[in-house]
């Protein structure tokens, strides 16, 4: 049985007079981690800003075409952005905490949207977030520190442990491991894998062996067209398209 | 008359001293490395050889003519009339000047007239004697330049060398005369400070400087009264109007005004801030004070005056707002766009991001927009002088009529003045006060810019 989670049906999205996405469709499927990979500048951060409306907040894009979140167009007059943003949660390329304590960030998403109900609440979720990103044993003595003094990969998971915390159902993450040092990129990796037991997850990589590492399902992205989509291991090992191939072999890109 | 004269001419040597500077010096150019300087840079030195010496030489002359001529005409057998007393010579003199300058100007006095003719001859005498040393030197200086123009001589190393030392005097003139303010300011308090205790200044609460007299006078100098005006009409009153005005107007235009409307509203926004002060003054006094004295009374204040610490305030506040919404502006736009993004992607809605994300990340730089505004404030005269009155009121009555530190200064600066009377000199000891403040105010603003600049980059 296939458990879809998130259903792109057509999709264009445009900056201005500019097509940066054209005529994307793409099941993405809970409890898998699904890669979008491609050159600079093929879309696929455009194309996962529009999964949760974060395209909203830039004055002249325009997306047009169907994006289902349960079988349910996102992009309704009766879909609330800021409700969407709830249950599809983002990371971004670099670690951006706010300038307030580690326990602070974490706070900030379930008070927003009254998950807790006092202290003993918030303590328990702020708990359960920074252990599920893998940041509890390292931080849990200065919870009061400015979540900036972390460092960089740290900082990475403290994001993670955010988005996290308001309990959504797909984390998006653009990127998440490209401003950080290789052993904390391998400690991302396993986060992300540890993660999708509970969200779907889809991560926009540059690296191509991170995303064979992390991923089950792989799309391509060239010129704002989604070449491939399919098995991670089928893509990497048997492509059947030759733009993939080239790509994949280091031909360009 | 003829000094000015002279004074072009060396100007004009100069101009042609660069012209055949830099031909000889093309004469001696035989391809490239074959001179350590390029043509153009002999032509400099050369003409600046010729300047320089020669205004050099019109500086110092024009400082000493007038001593040299007065000496002339002292020594002039029609001065022996002259009265003793320094005043009234000083008077027939000038008037004697304006005579030789232009004889049909009417002599009050016949002894002006007849000491007209020596003058004009002295200063011909004098003015021709220095027009010749201004000569003299600019051709000097042209002489020992000339033997320079060699393939070998380093002119550009030269030429670079007086462009930075004319822009390390000009840059000097600026810090000289701050420092020489400071200067006057310090002495003139302390003559001050001799006949009125620092602290009975500081700490006393009664302002009446028309009733110093006699022995101890400290009394009447309690500044407590202006302090306080000035802080409650500057950095109270006008707050409350310039800082939810400017910075809900700072929010609006960089988070919510689409291009096209922040390009029309931030400059309209900044014409308030280039609006002369005297025209905020009148608008304070003319529409806003009588106003503002129709409300006292409404709601039930007995006679209530048209001058007001309310009235001056809340134009002053208006005045502000460009300062406060200006500076708020920009540590919005410094705070990174990852940081609301990061925001809006756990859920928040717009205002709760630039509630509990943005103003906490810039409120630094909102800090110190407030202190600038608030030294600004504090150091602006026209509104108060026009709108807050003169009567040194201890009093947080918004409709009484308050003084603040700068109507003082206006007030004792103006008409006589005695320079040796404590009342005029209060005046120093008050712009010093006000000096140190907003001098500390713009320090810690720079501060927090600064260290708030360095956090973001």
């Amino acid at each position: 049985m296939t458990d879809i989670k998130l259903q792109a049906r057509n999709v264009d999205v445009y900056y201005g007079q500019k097509k940066a996405i054209d005529n994307v469709s793409i099941d993405i499927d809970n409890g898998l981690v699904t890669a979008f990979i491609g050159p600079s500048g093929c879309g696929k951060s455009t194309f996962l800003r529009s999964l949760n409306r974060m395209n909203d907040t830039i004055a002249d894009a325009r997306v047009t075409g169907e994006i289902l979140l349960d079988g349910e167009d996102i992009y309704a007059a009766s879909m609330d952005p800021v409700a969407l943003r709830a249950r599809v949660g983002m990371v971004f390329q670099k670690p951006n905490p706010f300038p307030k304590s580690i326990y602070e960030n974490i706070a900030y998403g379930p008070r927003i949207h009254g998950l807790a109900q006092g202290k003993a609440d918030m303590d328990v979720i702020v708990e359960k977030s920074l252990t599920q990103a893998g940041l509890w044993n390292e931080v849990k003595d200065r919870l009061n520190d400015p979540g900036t003094a972390l460092s960089g990969g740290q900082q990475q998971r403290l994001c993670i442990a955010r988005a996290v915390a308001v309990s959504p159902e797909v984390i998006l993450m653009d990127e998440p491991c490209s401003a950080l040092d290789p052993i904390a990129t391998a400690r991302i990796e396993e986060l992300i894998d540890d993660l999708r037991q509970t969200y779907a997850i889809v991560i926009v990589t540059h690296s191509m062996q991170q995303a064979a590492r992390v991923s089950q399902r792989t799309a391509f992205f060239h010129l704002g067209v989604m070449v491939e989509y399919g098995e991670t291991s089928e893509i990497f090992t048997n492509p059947r398209e030759a733009r993939t191939k080239d790509y994949i072999t280091g031909r360009y890109g | 008359m003829i000094l000015s004269a002279v004074l072009l001419a060396v100007l004009a040597l100069g101009l042609a001293g660069w012209t055949f500077a830099r031909n000889k010096a093309r004469l001696l150019y035989a391809g490239r490395g074959s001179m350590h300087s390029m043509p153009v840079y002999h032509g400099w030195h050369f003409a600046l050889w010729i300047v320089l010496p020669g205004l050099l030489a019109w500086g110092v002359w024009s400082v000493a003519m007038p001593t040299l001529v007065n000496g002339s005409i002292l020594a002039d057998p029609a001065a022996a009339a002259l009265p003793a007393d320094d005043m009234q010579r000083a008077a027939i003199l000038s008037e004697a000047r304006a005579i030789a300058a232009d004889p049909s100007v009417f002599a009050f006095d016949p002894l002006s007239a007849r000491l007209a003719d020596p003058i004009r001859v002295a200063e011909g005498k004098w003015g021709t004697i220095g027009a010749l040393l201004v000569l003299i030197c600019a051709l000097a200086g042209g002489a020992h330049a000339w033997t320079r123009v060699r393939a070998g001589f380093p002119a550009r190393t030269r030429v670079e060398r007086v462009v930075m030392a004319v822009l390390l005097v000009v840059s000097l003139m600026a810090i000289l005369t701050t420092v020489g303010i400071i200067g006057s300011l310090v002495f003139e308090a302390g003559l001050f400070f001799k006949d009125v205790s620092p602290l009975a200044f500081l700490t006393g609460t009664h302002w009446s400087p028309a009733n110093a007299h006699g022995g101890d006078i400290s009394a009447n100098f309690g500044a407590v009264p202006l302090f306080w005006g000035t802080i409650y009409i500057g950095a109270i009153i006008a707050m409350f109007v310039a800082i939810p005005l400017g910075l809900m107007s700072a929010i609006y235009l960089t988070q919510y005004a689409t291009r096209r409307v922040r390009g029309w509203f931030k400059p309209l926004l900044e014409i308030l801030a280039g609006v002369p002060t005297v025209v905020y003054g009148y608008f304070a006094a003319l529409t806003v004070a009588p106003k503002v004295r129709d409300f006292a009374a409404w709601i039930g204040m007995n006679n209530p005056s048209t001058e007001s610490a309310l009235a001056a305030g809340l134009v002053m506040g208006v005045m502000i707002i460009p300062f406060v919404s200006s500076m708020a502006d920009d540590s919005l736009a410094a705070v990174p766009r990852s940081m609301s993004d990061g925001s809006l992607a756990l859920g928040a809605t717009r205002s709760e991001t630039i509630k509990k994300v943005l103003l906490p990340a810039a409120l630094p730089g909102i800090v110190a927009g407030v202190m600038l505004a608030i030294s600004r404030a504090i150091g602006e005269t026209m509104i108060v002088v026009m709108a807050a009155g003169a009567s040194a009121n201890l009093s947080a009555n918004p409709f009484a009529s308050m003084t603040t530190v700068t109507y003082q200064i206006v007030q004792m600066l103006t008409g006589d003045q005695e320079f040796n009377n404590p009342k005029t000199l209060s005046a120093f000891a008050l712009g010093l006060v006000l000096f140190v403040v907003t001098l500390i105010l713009n320090i810690i603003a720079l501060r927090v810019v600064k260290r708030f600049r360095e956090a973001y980059e």
